[in-house]
């Protein structure tokens, strides 16, 4: 078990003027489950590739522990890449399937057997150990790849995207279990993916990045309750968070025909706000700190229901996200598409951004 | 609405004849070229369209598009890869339930998988020229920048080169094709292709496939070296004494002996002029093969070429020809002995393997022949010889891969998995005879793992076993009129292990 550590870590690809990562500075702790996420190109695979020793690094250091793995090769680095092959042998038992890479290191073969039955009960393969692949169920095949990487004993376990190619229920199955098991085994764990519902039901802690560049990183709840700026409240949450820029004037930022009060200081005549969907409630018109919105569509889904409108009296101030205000409200209460609801910010839960650089006020 | 779309470099209509509102796993029989499958993680299916064969591979949307365009960039780069015909999206079951998508490439021709070659030949230097030839292919994707991702002998396909193999890149899916690979994505792909390829070899000695004893990690290791001494052949900085001109062609002149050539050469002379450094910039493979292309107008590939190209040179200085140009020489040389060689075997056997391997095969056995008689034997008797002591009594490898059932192929090479399916067959379509309107095929698993117990049924018995089903007398109808096939023993000729003519095991699906 090991600690990882990107120590102002940075690749330029040759020919690119831009590094794909940027000065990169993140500690994970022993056993920890981090994930990395972020849009396409954000840099996230090519952090992991660069932990793998995949990609160079040409500025800055990796470490595993207090090893200096920045220019080590990558079978020497003690890592594993789960699930990068997971095709089994239909002649070789579930054991040997789970083994054999031990057997190539010369491993002595009563210690291969103690590893693969210590792995094999974790992943509840115990009963299966003697059968073929062929027996198995998909998923219990999915755990004997699973095993391959678990009995090499690596210091850290690294995973791109395992889930990108399973269909939507499968991918909700395995992410549990992925994230249940990496808790028992407690080996550190870095994960890939760019769905930040991924990321915010298996991390310990998300890495958000946007061009290279680490954005935040936190607990799932810091991130969502405390995004560091614009584009992290935008990217985690779902439905994604209101956000929008006003006017500001006193202290308060003009929302339609509402004026709120901010909690924080605001220097300038303009302000982003975010309020998420379910930190809104519907008030009776008048309320003050209360604006209107024009009800378009109200998708119901079952437990809750979310209403799509328009701002009124917006002016111009811009939303992003096709200038929409998205609304949780209560499933048995709908109003009707054309109808106007007045809403209110919940006290204490309005994110306030600096207009011109993003950042958290 | 989702509509079916076929994404493809070329109009091809045919594609839409092709049961896209099944899954793959479901597709008719009739349909099915039955090929020897390699390990994988997908279904994959090999069809007849007219007068191809294609392979199917269900997967995820964006998956078979980066796959198509990346077989697609190989293919540009002149790397042996397969050739990628369509992507199909936007299919739909009968009940408007979406399916996967897929990606179809052209199966190649004259190829076997890994796991034929290996119970072809009793020649235990055979695992040695396959080691070679993944070898070469993999120096040549690192060249252009192509990190694998997923090297094993299940994601290659081996066509015969001469005396050896050449190795084709089969699937694409975990690649990536870079400016230029770092030292990193290089070692781990050799580490990942030796893990593989001993995984391979562990699992082939546990099935009794093999023939003779192997040393799995040791060829694995081989792979390594092979793998490590091309590259530094090909790359490596070289320096010498400025006065040493000669060493530059020398070094030019050893690359083409191992079938590259330079494009471009940095040559470096330090401060003071003494020495000189030089190193390959750009190097393609396929030297022999673009010589004997340019000569001949014969595609084939480069021990092939090679080949063909000494027996060209031996022939020119037979005939005194020096004088004249190399293409009038290599014209005169394809009417006179390269034709009539060929000629000289009959038709049907000349299928059977492609001209330029049937060549250098004749041109072995001459020698054979000559080394017995003890006398000069020419190439028409060498090749009448050869047609019936040895090819008569080949497998067709055209039709290997095209014709046979593969599935049936793979369990007759295999005798574990025949014994295996001794018993149950005819109990499991009994008990399942109410069902039997849809004797369908084993599909193991999704991911086809274990493809070679996959045993065909034929559709139309399982149709008339259906009809037979009579209240009560169900099970002795099925069983009776067994609607399956047995194994066909020895299509890989004599070193095949006999299979039992027992019925394999199948499997009965019930309909949903």
């Amino acid at each position: 078990m090991a600690t990882v550590t990107f120590d102002h870590a940075t690749r330029l690809y040759p020919g690119s003027e831009k590094p794909a990562v940027d000065q990169l500075n993140l500690h994970i702790e022993d056993g920890e489950f981090l994930v990395l996420v972020g849009p396409s190109g954000c840099g996230k695979s090519t952090s992991l590739r660069m932990l793998a020793g995949l990609e160079d690094v040409n500025a800055g250091a990796i470490y595993i522990g207090d090893r200096n793995v920045t220019d080590v090769q990558p079978k020497d680095r003690d890592i594993a890449m789960v699930f990068q092959n997971y095709a089994l042998y239909p002649h070789m038992s579930v054991a040997d399937n789970m083994g054999f890479a031990l057997k190539i290191a010369g491993t002595p073969k009563a210690e291969i057997r103690q590893r693969v039955e210590e792995a094999a009960k974790i992943l509840d393969l115990t009963e299966y150990l003697d059968r073929k692949p062929k027996a198995l169920s998909g998923g219990q095949r999915q755990r004997v790849a699973m095993g391959r990487a678990i009995v090499r004993q690596p210091q850290v376990f690294l995973m791109d995207e395992p889930l990108s190619n399973l269909d939507a229920k499968l991918r909700v199955q395995t992410r549990t279990q992925i994230a249940s098991l990496q808790r028992r085994l407690g080996v550190t764990t870095v994960y890939v993916t760019h769905d930040q519902t991924e990321a915010l039901t298996m991390g310990d802690r998300i890495a958000v990045l946007k061009g290279g560049i680490l954005q935040q990183v936190g607990t799932p709840r810091e991130m969502y309750d405390a995004p560091a700026n614009v584009f992290v409240a935008g990217f985690i949450g779902s439905p994604a968070m209101n956000i929008g820029t006003f006017a500001v004037a006193d202290g308060k930022a003009k929302i339609g025909s509402a004026d709120v009060a901010l909690d924080a200081a605001v220097d300038g005549d303009k302000v982003t706000v975010g309020f998420r969907p379910e930190d809104l409630e519907v008030v009776a018109a008048g309320t003050a700190g209360a604006f209107n919105v024009e009800v378009d569509l109200v998708e119901e889904l079952g437990s809750d229901a979310f209403l799509y409108g328009t701002l009124v009296d917006g002016g111009d101030s811009m939303l992003a996200g096709a200038d929409q205000v998205v609304v949780r409200i209560d499933p048995r209460n709908v109003p009707d598409k054309g109808e106007t609801v007045s809403v209110a910010i919940k006290p204490g839960l309005a994110h306030v951004f600096d207009a011109t650089s993003g950042e958290r006020l | 609405m989702e509509t079916l779309h076929i994404t493809a470099a070329k109009p091809e209509s045919a594609l839409l004849d092709l049961p896209w509102r099944l899954p793959l796993e479901e597709w008719p029989d009739n349909l099915l070229a039955a090929l020897p499958r390699g390990i994988s993680r997908h279904i994959v299916r090999f069809v007849h369209l007219g007068k191809r064969v294609l392979a199917v591979k269900e997967t995820r949307d964006h998956f078979a598009f980066r796959e198509y365009d990346l077989l697609r960039k190989l293919g540009k780069l002149e790397i042996p890869c397969v050739v990628p015909t369509a992507v199909v999206t936007g299919r739909i079951d009968d009940d408007g339930e979406p399916l996967e998508t897929c990606i179809v490439t052209e199966h190649l021709s004259f190829s076997l998988p890994y796991r034929a070659v290996f119970s072809h030949s009793l020649r235990p230097d055979t695992a040695t020229s396959l080691i070679d030839a993944l070898a070469v292919l993999m120096v040549r994707l690192h060249l252009v920048g192509f990190y694998w991702g997923d090297v094993s002998l299940s994601n290659v396909l081996f066509r015969r080169d001469a005396d050896g193999f050449a190795a084709y890149l089969v699937d694409a899916e975990t690649g990536d094709l870079h400016r230029e690979l770092t030292a990193g994505q290089r070692s781990y792909d050799i580490d990942l292709a030796r893990t593989n390829i001993i995984g391979e070899l562990f699992d082939l000695e546990a099935g009794e496939l093999l023939d003779f004893e192997i040393d799995a990690i040791g060829i694995g290791d081989t792979l390594v070296e092979r793998y490590n001494a091309l590259w530094s052949a090909l790359t490596e900085v070289e320096a010498y004494s400025a006065s040493e001109h000669w060493r530059v062609d020398e070094r030019i002149r050893h690359l083409n002996d191992l079938g590259f050539d330079v494009d471009e050469l940095s040559i470096v002379t330090d401060f003071d002029g003494t020495t000189v450094q030089i190193q390959p910039k750009v190097v393609d493979a396929g030297h022999h093969t673009r010589r004997l292309m340019r000569l001949t107008g014969l595609d084939v590939q480069d021990n092939q070429a090679r080949r063909l190209l000494n027996d060209m040179d031996a022939w020119r200085s037979a005939h005194e020809r020096h004088e004249d140009s190399e293409m009038m020489v290599a014209q005169d040389w394809l009417m006179s002995t390269f034709q009539p060689t060929i000629a000289a075997i009959p038709r049907d056997l000349r299928g059977k393997l492609e001209p330029a391997q049937l060549y250098h095969e004749i041109l072995e056995h001459r020698w054979y022949m000559s080394q017995r008689l003890e006398r000069e034997v020419s190439l028409t008797e060498a090749a009448e010889a050869y047609a019936e002591e040895v090819l008569k009594d080949r497998p067709d490898e055209g039709a290997l891969v095209a014709a046979t059932p593969g599935d049936q192929e793979v369990a007759a090479m295999d005798p574990s998995l025949a014994l295996e399916s001794t018993t149950e067959a005819a109990e499991i379509a009994a008990i399942e005879a109410e069902d039997a309107a849809k004797i369908a095929v084993l599909r193991d698993s999704e991911e086809e793992l274990d493809s070679t117990t996959v045993i065909r049924a034929v559709a139309a018995a399982g149709e008339k076993a259906a009809e037979k089903v009579v209240a009560g007398d169900s099970a002795k109808a099925v069983a009776g009129d067994s609607a399956i096939t047995a194994p066909i023993p020895s299509v890989q000729g004599s070193s095949v292990p006999k299979a039992p003519s027992i019925p394999p095991r199948v499997s009965v699906k019930r309909p949903e």
